[in-house]
């Protein structure tokens, strides 16, 4: 089953009846998100930081997948992009600067791994690896734990569209579809996997079209309208807590940055293709909407903005001046130590 | 105390582990009503129900992921891949995923998760079914990796593994399963995941193995007895963490050491025991390092003559410990 935006429109009055602050919370995320990232280039080209990847177009994708989860109760998996996701979920700006510095106290890794690989497990923020993919198996066992379990946890797992060519998002789909698994599949469609156009990666026109294939729902969504993923996120929580099984939810994104700070997308990408991009904005695009509907005041927008800068100041400042882990810590934590038998 | 052999000795483990604590599940191909292509799971789907005792597609890669999954959402999976042969598509989730997730995460999430892997040659399974795997893991750090030889270690190796907070690659060599027979108590224990032991004593030489070739060592050692030759035979038990302690201190008593494993020798696990040796007990050395292993040929084949022939054996292990007690 493949959704238009329309239908998903369909739900009556703007903002699906989420309350005026909430709206403003949603876009206040993404603007979170952006100047972070923003931040991050710019660190980055002035050579504080060794490398970034960004989550520049996906904001709105995962902000309004994050507002339909419940927070602390329900496991995230995100990808590298998910910037926006961790950020909904309680990760703060600090904790992700110290992991962009791969300082000692970045809760994701403590500076072991390579920045974007987030990972908090107070906020069940699963930890990810680079080789893409394996974290769908993971949140297909999460699952299945909870249904062990008896509870009502969801797993929410997101991965761009050129890993839906690997083993493991076909091996995990799968899984979670034979056992009804309470997980949410989220497919950020930005259309390319470094270089590689979506063309050359499947022959179908939507990821979503591949759900039905495995007996469960395939829904296609606007990724730039955070509205629009809030409310087929909240359909796809709700039946996975009712113990109907996954859904794949492909959310259709922009992409407004190269890669990785260390690819040039003016290699492989049409100049007018990156100037359609910037007109694509979802952050552009959910400012007119509250202005629109008179949620957000033009005021309101600078202030948002100005705060939002400052802690993103607070947020650089205070991860830079923290310290780098020690050398001695390279040989902790290659085993667990053994716990108390229950 | 009951005789069991090394398969029911397994079973009786996993039986009483889920029936001890009700995070404990069994997720794995034909794991269910069939109780596994070789029985060990036999009765438990009847005993603990679909939910506990899993049938899994048959997809190795999600076996392994779901159960890391599972493990850091509080249960504790046995996964089970049907023959060491067919785990190459979960290598990626396990040396990726289950042996570096704590260090990655800095210490912040476990994975308490047994891989259950039968594995060995010698029972007519050509190819791929007859393939040791244990080099390619051992190489791992932040996996564990235990090779049980005898029925009470084997069940008590296999509570330790589920208890413990990391991943444990828990290989079963297949030709022991119905072949090795031993007293199991009836009373709870554990064999602790590291130390080696001792199977037998002996002065002049020592030689090192496990799996199946423990017990071909224990038979070529009782022949080399009768020519005078006093062999020390160590199970090593667990390949990672090793116990080189046991092993150094065996070598420096009798100055000789020989490593068997059916792996084929290059590469293979033997090579790190004859390095830990030369390093840490050159002194102590009156013969070269020896090894016995199996042949550098891609796999075992299937025509029994080839397989025989691949198959290091008592009399060829035999061979080579009085090649060594001659020095």
């Amino acid at each position: 089953m493949t959704v238009s935006i329309n239908e998903v429109s369909a739900s009556p009055g703007f903002g699906h009846d989420l309350p005026p602050h909430t709206l403003r919370d949603m876009l206040r995320y993404m603007m979170l998100a952006r100047a972070l990232d923003e931040r991050m280039w710019v660190l980055n080209r002035a050579g504080k930081a060794p490398f970034v990847i960004s989550c520049q177009g996906h904001e709105a994708a995962q902000v309004g997948a994050a507002f339909a989860l419940s927070r602390g109760k329900d496991f995230v998996l995100p990808y590298y992009r998910g910037l926006a996701t961790v950020l909904v979920m309680g990760m703060t700006p600090t904790e992700v600067m110290l992991g962009l510095f791969a300082r000692a106290t970045d809760p994701s890794s403590g500076g072991r791994q390579m920045p974007a690989h987030y990972g908090c497990r107070r906020l069940k923020i699963v930890t990810q690896s680079s080789p893409v993919g394996t974290q769908i198996a993971h949140a297909a066992g999460i699952g299945l734990a909870e249904k062990i379990k008896g509870g009502d946890a969801v797993a929410w797992v997101s991965f761009g569209e050129g890993t839906t060519s690997q083993g493991d998002f076909h091996e995990a789909l799968n899984l979670a579809a034979v056992h009804r698994l309470p997980v949410i599949f989220q497919c950020e469609n930005n259309e390319y996997a470094i270089s590689v156009h979506q063309r050359q990666q499947m022959a179908v026109a939507s990821v979503a079209d591949r759900g039905p294939a495995y007996g469960i729902p395939g829904i296609s969504v606007d990724g730039t309208d955070v509205l629009a993923v809030y409310e087929v996120t909240r359909r796809a929580v709700e039946r996975a807590r009712r113990g109907d099984g996954p859904t794949l939810i492909e959310a259709r994104v922009v992409r407004m940055t190269a890669h990785s700070s260390d690819d040039n997308d003016r290699t492989y990408r049409p100049p007018h293709e990156i100037a359609l991009v910037r007109h694509q904005d979802p952050i552009v695009r959910f400012v007119a909407q509250l202005r629109e509907h008179g949620i957000l005041s033009e005021a309101e927008e600078q202030e948002m903005r100005a705060e939002v800068a400052a802690i993103v100041d607070r947020a650089t400042e205070e991860a830079e001046r923290a310290p780098m882990p020690e050398p001695e810590t390279l040989y902790d934590h290659v085993y667990a130590p053994a716990r108390p038998r229950r | 105390m009951p005789e069991m052999n090394l398969l029911e000795a397994i079973r009786q483990g996993l039986d009483e582990a889920m029936a001890a604590d009700a995070r404990v599940f069994i997720f794995g191909e034909d794991v269910g009503k069939r109780g596994g292509v070789f029985r060990v799971t036999e009765g438990l789907y009847d005993k603990y129900g679909p939910m506990r005792v899993i049938d899994s597609p048959l997809a190795e890669s999600v076996i392994v992921g779901a159960c890391i999954g599972a493990a850091m959402n509080d249960t504790l999976p046995i996964a089970e891949i049907q023959f060491a042969d067919f785990i190459a598509p979960a290598f990626n989730q396990i040396v990726q995923e289950a042996a570096r997730i704590h260090y990655r995460s800095n210490g912040d999430w476990e994975v308490p998760l047994v891989i259950r892997v039968p594995y060995g040659g010698g029972i007519h399974g050509a190819l791929y079914h007859s393939q040791s795997v244990e080099a390619f893991f051992a190489h791992v750090p932040g996996l564990k990796v235990v090779t049980p030889s005898t029925p009470y270690d084997a069940k008590g190796l296999l509570k330790s593994a589920i208890e413990d907070p990391n991943p444990v690659l828990f290989l079963e060599h297949k030709k022991t399963y119905r072949l090795i027979k031993g007293f199991v108590p009836e009373e709870d224990y554990r064999v602790p995941i590291g130390p080696a032991d001792i199977k037998r004593p002996g002065e002049d030489i020592s030689v090192f193995a496990y799996g199946l070739m423990l017990h071909y060592c224990l038979e070529a050692a009782q022949m080399l007895a009768a020519e005078g030759v006093s062999v020390e035979v160590v199970d090593l038990r667990t390949l990672r963490p090793l116990d080189t302690e046991t092993i150094l201190a065996s070598v420096r008593r009798t100055g000789k050491a020989l490593i068997v494993h059916e792996d084929n020798l290059f590469g293979g696990f033997g090579g790190e025991v004859a390095a830990i040796i030369a390093e840490h007990a050159f002194e102590y050395l009156d013969g070269p390092v020896m090894r016995v292993g199996g042949p550098d040929v891609p796999a075992m084949p299937f025509a029994h003559s080839l397989e025989a022939a691949f198959m290091p054996s008592p009399a060829s292990i035999a061979a080579a410990m009085r090649r060594l007690a001659a020095y």
